[in-house]
């Protein structure tokens, strides 16, 4: 099992989320650069946050064309699991491999600070470890977190149960004050159609120690690692 | 390279007053520039000393007394030993374990009122470079910002000005936002305080930390004859020409018109720059690197040959560049950010260009070291700069201005209605909101919500407590790791009414904070904002600040490694208030031990550590909050200072720590005692119930709200009571037990006695002076940043 953390040249989060899972879930995982279409036949992808390519453009939209997002195009079509984290959702989005978008913050700034998530679903690779319904601690920092999709695509990700998290209150009560950014339906994540693809705006990566605040982000990748295993 | 055909004197301009006065330049440093050089210097050489004399570059007028400043401290070798003071672009200290950390402060005040959103996240792009141009990358980054008030109520009467400050306000916080986040540096935080001197001249002060191998460390010195001079990062453009200057002058009307020399700041590049940077250094085939700050090009090019006792000879034509048809003037006074330059092993320049172009940017060898210790410029096939290093670095001039005497500013007494409205019966609850939804002490959620502080994963305590806390991966064992904690303090109303005091005090603070964590204060950095020089009173702030900070370092063992002086912050004449901002880093043995700053368990017992002894003292009371924002006056001195019991409560919070004793440590500080409680409080949702029965002769308002330094609040478990009052036997600091924390009830008890002769009291009683709940506290203290912004000032 080899976990694979791209890196963009404006990619920040890539080393925490190397960390966690090297130093954390003491798994391989190697880096791969933006250039190379080589996935070094890693298992599973991890698109990290930060600012890609400065992001001056809409967040994610120059990622998209990068060398290596075509193999991880091909990659999740054949099955593969991708975690995108902040930037890393933003990217999946704009590539295609998530519906929706993320806008600009409804407040219009930037934001980071601890949320709470309400688990939607446990049925994916990402969230087996949880039960529906478990409130996880997770922080989120973004400027771009406004989750938006039309009517349509809505309804088929409420039809295909794929709404992963939803900004929530301590108690798991979803309301609009818990929601930090102005997302639709306070949706904090979102699998493909598949469920081998899961896009979040929180960063599991920076709750999977208890020294940091929260470890409630860790199931997700343990999540990852019993799916691993059993394939 | 070859230079041999060239003429060695560059053509000279023509002199004349004008030219010298749009130079900032005085007859007598004309007249030092020829005799340095043994001619008339040419157009470039006139930029090119400049800059580099201006008092942003020079320190003319502070040099001579930064030298009073300790930079060694008792520790020699090991964690909290020095390893390099002040001179370089970043003070470093040894933090153990083989690594080392590189941390200073500087100030960007100038440009972020011209243009605040630019001028912030210039100031945070300059002082990452500092750090990480000595082989460190950037752990944590914090800010000390001043402001003028956000409303016609609080001080500021003139609605133009409130405008001007929201926007401000607006622009600097976002300006450090987005530089920081898209570096991917988290920010601690820091401080922000409005007062109405800082209308039209804010102060942005960026502090950064960052880590290195201690084997490891860059410095900024060329050496070896016939290496290539590689010039690295952005082209340069026409921004920031003579920002340098702009940054030693005093605001004037029409100051807005400098928007041109005020440089825009691109974080992405600077965080590629960054990677390149640290990964050519692993090359091994770097010898020397500065970064482009200040006076760009010059300061780097004469800075390194001079630190090395050689010289670099550069070629401008292959200085990369953003526009077309610039001059060598503009070229070397251009202050375009994400610059650097450095200095490669000759051969091995290759490894070092493959690197930069991997990541994107501009590497292009420039120049050479030469034998000569000067600074050569050539441009278009012609010499246009030749000047000995040392007469733009060491020997540029050393003012000895005169230094006025100080006198206190306002009387020592409070006025008479304010004795009288004392006297009164006061309801302390409403005092205690008041003060909690003030602009200084309310909360600044709205700022640090905008700084990412978790990116990296090693922030252990971010922003709104009393110190940032980093760990250090790495060092020590998983989960256990060293920790680093750091604060930034500064108190320019207690520097107004007293240099000295205030200065020593803000050491204190920033330190005290810092102990508060269970780490132990070893190191600091100094920014020292300040007036016109020209004006012996403002020396005279200047000076006593020096020796204030210089005796409060030394006896709490913290030495200043380095930092930044900001002087002529005036506008139209008028001085903002002496404001030193001190930085102070700390070192946790094992991170996961720090103490946090809030009451997180109701049935914890309180303890009052108290070092202290002036605390009903009526004339400290009127530089406190309560008198600025309650009784809306000022009068009196800052409190003393014991420095003595300051370093043992340092010393027996670590002690504490260690032995885990405590669950939460704050620092009494703005707002005095009531206020600590409250935003120990606030996190969790808890509450105190108080009984307070020291001190009974003194009215309950001192000893509400009195602020009074080297006093910390402590939580702990009522077992461990004993153990920490053991600790703390026999030193001057005592320990009071004073109440416990509950699930959000908030009720202050006080014993009083009233004073019926001259030193005879009744007998205390117990009296109830607050009673609320923390909810409603909150209410108060957590919206009315936000509120006072979002008041619509546009047609005010």
């Amino acid at each position: 099992m080899k976990f694979g953390v791209l890196v963009f040249p404006g990619s920040n989060c890539d080393h925490d989320t190397y960390n966690v899972i090297e130093q954390i879930a003491h798994q391989p995982v190697t880096m791969l650069w933006h250039e190379t279409e080589d996935l070094e036949g890693c298992d599973a992808i991890l698109v990290p946050g930060g600012f890609a390519y400065g992001d001056y453009l809409r967040t994610g939209a120059i990622a998209h064309f990068a060398p290596v997002m075509q193999s991880v195009k091909r990659f999740a079509a054949s099955g593969g699991l991708v975690l995108g984290i902040c930037n890393g959702f933003q990217i999946l989005c704009e590539s295609g491999l998530l519906p929706g978008a993320l806008m600009r913050n409804a407040g219009l700034k930037y934001i980071c600070k601890q949320v709470h998530l309400r688990t939607e679903t446990a049925d994916s690779p990402f969230t087996s470890t949880l039960t529906k319904g478990q409130v996880l601690e997770i922080p989120i920092g973004h400027m771009e977190g406004n989750y938006f999709c039309d009517e349509s695509t809505l309804a088929t990700l409420k039809r295909g149960d794929r709404i992963a998290f939803r900004y929530a209150t301590a108690s798991g009560e979803i309301t609009a004050d818990a929601n930090p950014n102005g997302s639709l339906e306070n949706i904090a994540g979102v699998l493909s159609e598949g469920r081998n693809v899961l896009g979040m705006m929180p960063h599991p990566d920076r709750s999977s120690e208890l020294l940091l605040g929260s470890a409630d982000g860790f199931p997700i990748f343990q999540s990852m690692i019993a799916a691993l295993a059993t394939r | 390279m070859t230079t041999r055909t060239l003429p060695a004197v560059p053509a000279p301009a023509s002199i004349s007053p004008e030219l010298l006065k749009q130079h900032s330049l005085t007859a007598e440093e004309y007249a030092r520039i020829e005799k340095a050089l043994d001619r008339t210097p040419s157009l470039t050489e006139l930029g090119i000393y400049s800059v580099m004399w201006s008092e942003h570059c020079s320190y003319k007028s502070s040099r001579v007394h930064l030298r009073r400043l300790p930079t060694r401290g008792e520790r020699t070798t090991g964690p909290g030993s020095v390893v390099q003071g002040p001179g370089e672009n970043a003070g470093i200290i040894d933090i153990g374990d083989g690594w080392a950390c590189a941390f200073k402060i500087e100030s960007h005040n100038h440009p972020s009122y011209i243009e605040p959103f630019q001028g912030a996240t210039t100031g945070v792009g300059g002082i990452l470079r500092d750090i990480f141009t000595m082989g460190a990358r950037p752990l944590a980054v914090m800010d000390s910002l001043r402001f003028g008030p956000l409303s016609t109520e609080d001080g500021e009467s003139d609605p133009a000005l409130v405008r001007k400050n929201h926007q401000i306000v607006e622009g600097v916080v976002a300006g450090v936002a987005h530089y920081g986040n898209c570096f991917g540096v988290p920010n601690l935080g820091g401080e922000t305080r409005f007062e109405p001197c800082y209308s039209g001249n804010p102060l942005v002060n960026a502090f950064a930390l960052g880590l290195v191998k201690k084997d490891e460390i860059f410095y900024a010195k060329a050496s070896g004859v016939g290496n290539p001079v590689i010039y690295v990062g952005a082209k340069t453009g026409r921004d920031g020409i003579h920002g340098a200057t702009m940054a030693s002058e005093e605001f004037k009307e029409g100051s807005e018109q400098k928007r041109p020399n005020v440089q825009v700041g691109d974080p992405f590049m600077e965080k590629l720059l960054l990677e390149a940077c640290l990964e050519a250094m692993q090359t091994g085939a770097v010898v020397g690197i500065q970064d482009m700050g200040a006076a760009g090009l010059t300061c780097s090019t004469c800075e390194m040959g001079g630190r090395g006792g050689v010289g670099l000879d550069v070629e401008l034509d292959k200085v990369p560049q953003r526009e077309t048809g610039m001059s060598g003037y503009e070229i070397m006074l251009s202050e375009s950010q994400e610059r650097m330059l450095l200095v490669a092993e000759k051969g091995r320049e290759d490894e070092v260009l493959r690197v930069f172009e991997r990541w994107g940017l501009d590497g292009v060898i420039v120049g050479e070291v030469i034998a000569e210790p000067h600074m050569r410029i050539r441009q278009h096939g012609e010499l246009i700069a030749n000047i000995p290093n040392q007469s733009l670095t060491d020997d540029a001039p050393l003012y000895h201005r005169p230094v006025g005497t100080w006198k206190a500013p306002v009387p020592l007494d409070p006025p008479a209605e304010v004795v009288e409205a004392l006297r009164q019966p006061r309801d302390y609850t409403a005092d205690l909101k008041q003060l909690l939804a003030s602009s200084n002490i309310c909360s600044k959620r709205w700022v640090f919500e905008q700084y990412d502080s978790m990116v990296q994963t090693n922030t252990v305590q971010g922003p709104g407590g009393e110190a940032g806390v980093m760990r250090v991966k790495g060092s020590g064992t998983p989960g256990h790791e060293r920790g680093l904690a750091m604060a930034l303090d500064g108190n320019g109303r207690w520097c107004y009414l007293d240099p000295k005091q205030g200065a020593k005090l803000a050491v204190a603070e920033a330190a005290r904070k810092v102990a508060c964590t269970g780490a132990v204060p070893v190191a600091a950095t100094n920014c020292l904002n300040f007036g016109n020089p020209e004006k012996p009173e403002i020396m005279a702030q200047l000076s006593a600040a020096i020796d204030g900070i210089a005796e409060a370092c030394t006896a709490l063992g913290t030495p200043i490694t380095g930092g930044n002086v900001s002087l002529y912050n005036e506008t139209k004449g008028e001085g903002i208030y002496p404001t030193p901002v001190i930085g102070v880093v700390g070192i946790l043995e094992d991170a996961s031990k720090s103490v946090p700053a809030n009451f997180a368990h109701p049935g914890d017992v309180l303890l009052l550590i108290d070092g202290g002894e002036q605390l009903g003292c009526w004339k400290h009371f009127g530089t406190s909050e309560y008198a600025r924002v309650v009784m809306d006056s000022m009068w009196g001195t800052p409190y003393p200072l014991d420095l003595e019991a300051e370093a043992e409560l340092h010393r027996r919070l670590a002690a504490l720590t260690n032995a885990g004793l405590v669950h939460a440590a704050c620092d009494v500080s703005d707002g005095g005692l009531a206020v600590a409680l409250a935003e120990a409080c606030f996190a969790h949702g808890t509450g105190v119930d108080v009984h307070f029965s020291g001190y009974a002769g003194f009215p309950s308002y001192t000893r509400l709200f009195a602020e009074e330094p080297t006093r910390v609040v402590i939580a702990c478990s009522r077992e461990e009571v004993s153990r920490i009052q053991q600790i703390f036997s026999g030193s001057s600091p005592g320990v009071w037990p004073i109440g416990t924390v509950t699930n959000g009830s908030f009720r202050i008890r006080m014993d009083e006695s009233k004073e019926i002769a001259p030193g005879e009291y009744t007998k205390a009683e117990t009296a109830t002076v607050i009673e609320t709940t923390i909810s409603e506290l909150k209410a108060a203290w957590s919206g009315a940043l936000q509120s006072a912004l979002s008041v619509d000032t546009v047609t005010a």
